[in-house]
């Protein structure tokens, strides 16, 4: 059966990743993302690739007054949107924003309270339709503050928590929603950073683990898969202990 | 960050930018003079290593397709491997495929790749009907054998000296399998392979393995693998390996006992004389790419690959030459491979030349640069020159002698203003 995707931030790298899988197998998509440019190449190469239907759809997710109007435009253009999938996001310096308050909180803007708002609207035509999946790319960094990284950890442990409730919510209307925890991943967002080593993922290895996770309809997703144990360790350090840590 | 070439040396420190749009990157030219754009790293040496990097991994998408030419045009960070799943199974196949598929259209461009078809088919820029390029002033041009020609011959085989290959557009070529019938033939010493290379000239692939420590009256025997697309067994691609060479072995993993015993085994595994299979695309051409970071099995110092051509007419008196110098060194390769080539295009450094190429695995320790050197002396004999996507070490000297156009590319770099901006410690010791 063919599906409809929706993906918010369809320029991310994970996200492309996704794309192109779905691309390959067929489905329609409708890609949402701040630079128009990058989004008319997004589509020419998706449909290369098999998908049949590309829509795509400028919008900056810290303009709040946009997100209506543009899944409005989408929903006009799909009816129906089976996979809703929200993928952007910045890798804050933690040092910096220390040091201000309002880029602090511009950071929870964008890493948090604008995916807060996009998906209370997803939620109610998905409630409606009572069919389908909302998965959303947090991260590992939500399951614990660290000192090295708390304010992105902070924002996504936020929409984690909404999407368990989310999640509560609509299971009794047959959507799932997947809350997506990315260790790291080898992408532009974390170019600065020094790689290698066996904990850094490809963007198209994440990409394979969150389609299977979406048609199995998980809730929740390590990826790669041995986060789950790393960060089940990292959750269980008594904090008296993990306070005089540095991680 | 640190960036090595596949053969794991150099090692330098390097600021690499990773532009995820075409746009950004002219902004990013001049901001050094020591810059050279690079893609999945599978250059052996130090071609792709520069003070600056510009990756073009992100520049990934296509961009047209026509399903009745089969004319491909697609942005350079493009791997073959992407090509190969996205259009084998509507029933396309590259034009010509170097042994992995884990490189980009621009570096493909940049070094000029060749594969086991090139005796037919040239090599890999023979196939690009344009290209999109960056210059030094920030301005794109589109380069083809009509328009701004000889920019065109430079960037093709150019090493990215020229600036940055950001499209291209290549003719892929109608397969309606993705199987090879496969005929491997035995040859007990190098007459033999060279004369069965050349009897085969009509065979779509071919290309032999060659036991390099082989001496006396064996010196040269090898297995030669010929190949043709099969009609039947379907579009369907291969299934993923997950072998991985998980970090750098013990540097004496490979030694002269281990590798004679390979070579030894590998060659009388086969016992008929010819025996036929067929295969499928991923095992035929790309055997290597099934085992992944295979370039760790040499240990921590790294390794170089030394691939060299000789003219046909100094073919069978230099390879013989040279395949002594080798035996006598006990310095053995895993992996040689010997391959007539057809004649050469008009790149001004493109490596391809009518005659037989060979290319042979080195560790990189004690005394092997001397035993290269001599080699180089003997390549450059019998008028012949080494591969630039995979050279470490050759003096400026002989790369001068051996590339006699290169002052024409000079010339033209130097026209476009690329001589102030694009080098890799490859053209620096080079003297480009």
């Amino acid at each position: 059966m063919i599906k409809n995707i929706l993906i918010i931030g369809a320029t991310s790298a994970i996200a492309q990743a996704v794309a192109r899988d779905y691309a390959t197998q067929g489905h329609n998509l409708y890609l949402i993302a701040r630079k128009e440019g990058l989004l008319q190449t997004l589509a020419n190469d998706l449909k290369i690739r098999g998908a049949v239907k590309v829509g795509i759809a400028t919008m900056d997710a810290n303009d709040f007054s946009s997100h209506a109007p543009t899944l409005e435009k989408a929903y006009a253009d799909f009816e129906k949107i089976d996979v809703a999938l929200i993928a952007y996001g910045t890798l804050p310096d933690q040092k910096a924003l220390e040091k201000s308050a309002d880029d602090t909180i511009a950071n929870f803007n964008t890493n948090a309270i604008s995916v807060v708002s996009i998906l209370t609207l997803l939620a109610n035509k998905f409630e409606t339709q009572k069919s389908g999946t909302i998965a959303v790319i947090t991260s590992v960094a939500g399951d614990r503050g660290r000192q090295s990284n708390y304010i992105y950890g902070a924002a996504k442990a936020m929409v984690s928590v909404f999407l368990q409730g989310l999640r509560n919510r609509l299971f009794h209307s047959q959507v799932s929603v997947l809350d997506i925890k990315p260790g790291f991943v080898d992408t532009p967002m974390t170019a600065h950073i020094k790689k290698g080593g066996p904990l850094w993922a490809q963007p198209d290895a994440v990409a394979k683990d969150i389609i299977q996770a979406i048609e199995k309809k998980k809730d929740q997703l390590y990826t790669p898969f041995f986060w789950r144990y790393i960060m089940l360790i990292i959750r269980n350090i008594p904090e008296t202990l993990f306070k005089r840590g540095k991680l | 960050m640190q960036l090595t070439g596949w053969g794991k040396y150099p090692t330098i420190e390097s600021l690499v930018y990773s532009p995820c749009e075409i746009s950004s990157i002219s902004s990013k030219i001049l901001d050094s003079d020591h810059l050279i754009a690079r893609g999945l790293g599978r250059s052996y040496g130090d071609s792709a290593l520069a003070s600056h990097v510009i990756s073009s991994l992100a520049l990934d998408h296509f961009i047209a397709f026509d399903d009745v030419t089969g004319i491909l045009t697609c942005e350079a960070g493009v791997s073959l491997a992407s090509i190969l799943t996205t259009f084998v199974p509507k029933g396309w196949f590259l034009p010509v495929t170097p042994g992995t598929k884990f490189v980009t259209v621009g570096g493909a461009i940049a070094s000029d790749v060749h594969g086991k078809n090139h005796h037919l088919e040239g090599s890999f820029t023979d196939h690009i009907l344009s290209l999109q390029l960056i210059t030094a002033d920030g301005s794109i041009l589109e380069c083809s054998k009509s328009s701004h020609t000889e920019l065109f011959y430079a960037t093709c085989g150019g090493m990215g000296l020229t600036g940055v290959i950001i499209t291209a557009s290549l003719r892929l070529k109608r397969i309606h399998s993705a199987y090879i019938n496969e005929t491997t033939i035995k040859a007990r010493n190098l007459d033999e392979a060279l004369e069965l290379l050349d009897a085969n000239h009509a065979s779509n692939y071919s290309v032999a393995w060659i036991d390099c420590l082989a001496t006396g009256q064996s010196l040269g025997r090898s297995l030669l693998m010929l190949g043709e697309h099969t009609i039947e067994g379907g579009l369907i691609l291969g299934k993923a390996k997950k072998l991985t060479v998980p970090c750098n072995m013990p540097n004496f993993l490979l030694n002269q006992y281990s590798i004679l015993a390979f070579n030894a085994l590998y060659y009388n595994k086969q016992k008929e004389n010819i025996t036929k299979r067929c295969v499928h695309y991923d095992t035929f051409f790309y055997p290597l790419d099934g085992l992944h970071h295979w370039n760790r099995l040499y240990g921590k110092n790294g390794f170089t690959q030394y691939q060299f051509v000789l003219p046909k007419a100094a073919g069978r008196e230099g390879m013989t030459a040279i395949l002594k110098e080798i035996s006598a060194s006990k310095r053995g390769s895993f992996l040689s491979v010997l391959k007539s080539f057809g004649p050469g295009n008009a790149n001004y450094l493109s490596f391809p030349m009518e005659g037989v190429t060979l290319a042979l695995d080195f560790k990189i320790e004690k005394g092997l640069f001397e035993l290269l050197n001599r080699l180089d002396g003997i390549v450059l004999h019998y008028g012949g020159r080494l591969y630039l996507a995979k050279d470490v070490r050759m003096s400026e000297a002989t790369f001068k002698q051996s590339y006699p156009e290169w002052p024409t590319f000079a010339k033209i770099r130097a026209e476009y203003g690329a001589d102030k901006y694009f080098h890799s410690l490859q053209s620096t010791r080079l003297g480009l």
